[in-house]
């Protein structure tokens, strides 16, 4: 492992790449420098694997459950199961007034795969990329939200819904109309009208996958700094942060969950 | 802090996610979870319509038992009623039955005494006549006298 501590934070904070690299093809960067000559070209291994493996329990498990679904009294994973989606069925049902078969299984796919991939970071910063190094790879991040490509990926789903629907529901026409006219109704302030609502088009993925990757990726980098005191203090500060985390892992994977659906509940009304 | 092209694999994981959650997760379960609250719902109803039925039941139940213990109670009397009338004419029967027996034995004792009465009558007029024969000696001519003796003999 590196020796410095700038090193090792670096270290932990480097995705597994695996792009193409001008001169040498496609390959897994072995240092930052390759990683920066690869560009765009090039994806994160850990963030898309750990990502995947994360959406495959959720649906592993609630495809169990659907497919053991009982209407009499509900027992262990069914009982998450209908746990998750009365939770999220409330809170469509409260926020969102449209009528969307998406909307609700949408929202529930946000907040229980948001909420596995943040919950690796329960997972001792060096266990995992200990293994990954012993086997010969030279960098392992398996935190996909604290990666922005793994956030940003998930608010560019929701940006691309916000969009389909808002054109679905009101057309070219009323969506164009709805952004050149608001807040001003004036046909004087139509571009100052288009240059704020597109601003504020955009600033719903932008905030939905920053807020969501700032939060992991400050609590990664608490997690790895505590990692660099002395193992026998680093269980007081270690316990109280992951303690802390019950709250926080939680309740970011509401957060995003619930804006989209304010999101695409906005998206769904027609003001003409 | 680099973007690359894991953004549009996460989007493409995201999108097919969620298109299996809303294909084969959520409508099975939501489904379930509906099925289970109409059964619910319809259990509670069906207690409220039984504890309605029992109520009415009960009512009824009340209702027959009043019913009958009034048919019971006239049935009785009734009977109470008959067997008073029965006792009475066998009563008066037996009265009647009896007056006529002493009626009867009357009449046959005033018959007897009657007849011993009348054999007496003859018996004393004839003995009367033999006294008196037997006073006279002869000398009275039965013919003669016949009609006497017999008036004597009826006053007797």
């Amino acid at each position: 492992m590196a020796d410095t501590p700038a090193e090792y934070i670096q270290h932990h904070l480097q995705n597994l790449v695996y792009g193409s690299h001008p001169d040498k093809g496609w390959i897994i960067a072995q240092t930052p420098e390759e990683v920066k000559a690869m560009g765009f070209w090039a994806v994160h291994v850990d963030t898309l694997g750990w990502s995947l493996f994360m959406g495959l329990i959720f649906i592993t498990l609630f495809r169990i459950a659907a497919k053991r679904a009982v209407t009499g009294v509900p027992t262990g994973l069914q009982n998450v199961a209908e746990m998750c989606i009365e939770f999220v069925q409330g809170i469509v049902k409260d926020t969102f007034h449209g009528k969307n078969p998406l909307v609700a299984p949408l929202a529930l796919t946000i907040f229980v795969w948001v909420f596995l991939m943040n919950s690796l970071k329960w997972i001792p910063v060096d266990y995992i990329p200990g293994l990954a190094h012993a086997m010969g790879l030279p960098y392992f991040k398996i935190v996909p939200t604290a990666d922005p490509n793994g956030t940003f990926g998930i608010s560019l789903g929701v940006f691309l819904l916000i969009i389909f629907y808002s054109i679905k529901v009101k057309g070219i026409g009323g969506f164009t109309k709805e952004l050149s006219f608001t807040p001003f109704n004036h046909w004087a302030l139509i571009p100052f009208n288009l240059f704020l609502e597109i601003i504020g088009l955009l600033t719903k993925p932008l905030s939905l996958a920053l807020r969501l990757f700032g939060n992991m990726y400050a609590g990664e980098v608490v997690f790895i700094l505590i990692a660099l005191l002395p193992f026998y203090v680093q269980w007081g500060l270690n316990v109280p942060w992951a303690i802390f985390h019950i709250l926080v892992i939680p309740l970011q994977a509401f957060i995003f969950m619930v804006l989209t659906v304010v999101y695409l509940s906005a998206a769904h009304e027609d003001h003409h | 802090m680099n973007i690359n092209l894991t953004l549009f694999g996460q989007t493409i994981a995201f999108a097919i996610f969620v298109w299996f959650c809303m294909k084969f997760v959520w409508p099975p379960l939501t489904l379930a979870m509906q099925e289970r609250q109409k059964k619910i719902a319809e259990g509670l109803d069906a207690a409220g319509r039984a504890e309605r039925d029992l109520q009415l039941a009960q009512e009824r139940a009340a209702q027959m038992l009043r019913e009958t213990k009034e048919q019971a109670a006239e049935i009785l009397d009734r009977a109470n009623k008959t067997a008073n009338a029965i006792v009475e004419e066998a009563k008066a029967q037996a009265r009647s039955e009896g007056e006529k027996l002493i009626l009867g034995a009357k009449a046959e004792i005033d018959l007897e005494v009657n007849r011993a009465k009348d054999q007496l009558r003859a018996q004393v007029a004839a003995l009367a006549v033999t006294g008196a024969e037997q006073i006279l000696q002869s000398s009275v001519d039965g013919a003669a006298h016949n009609d006497l003796v017999a008036k004597l003999a009826s006053q007797l």
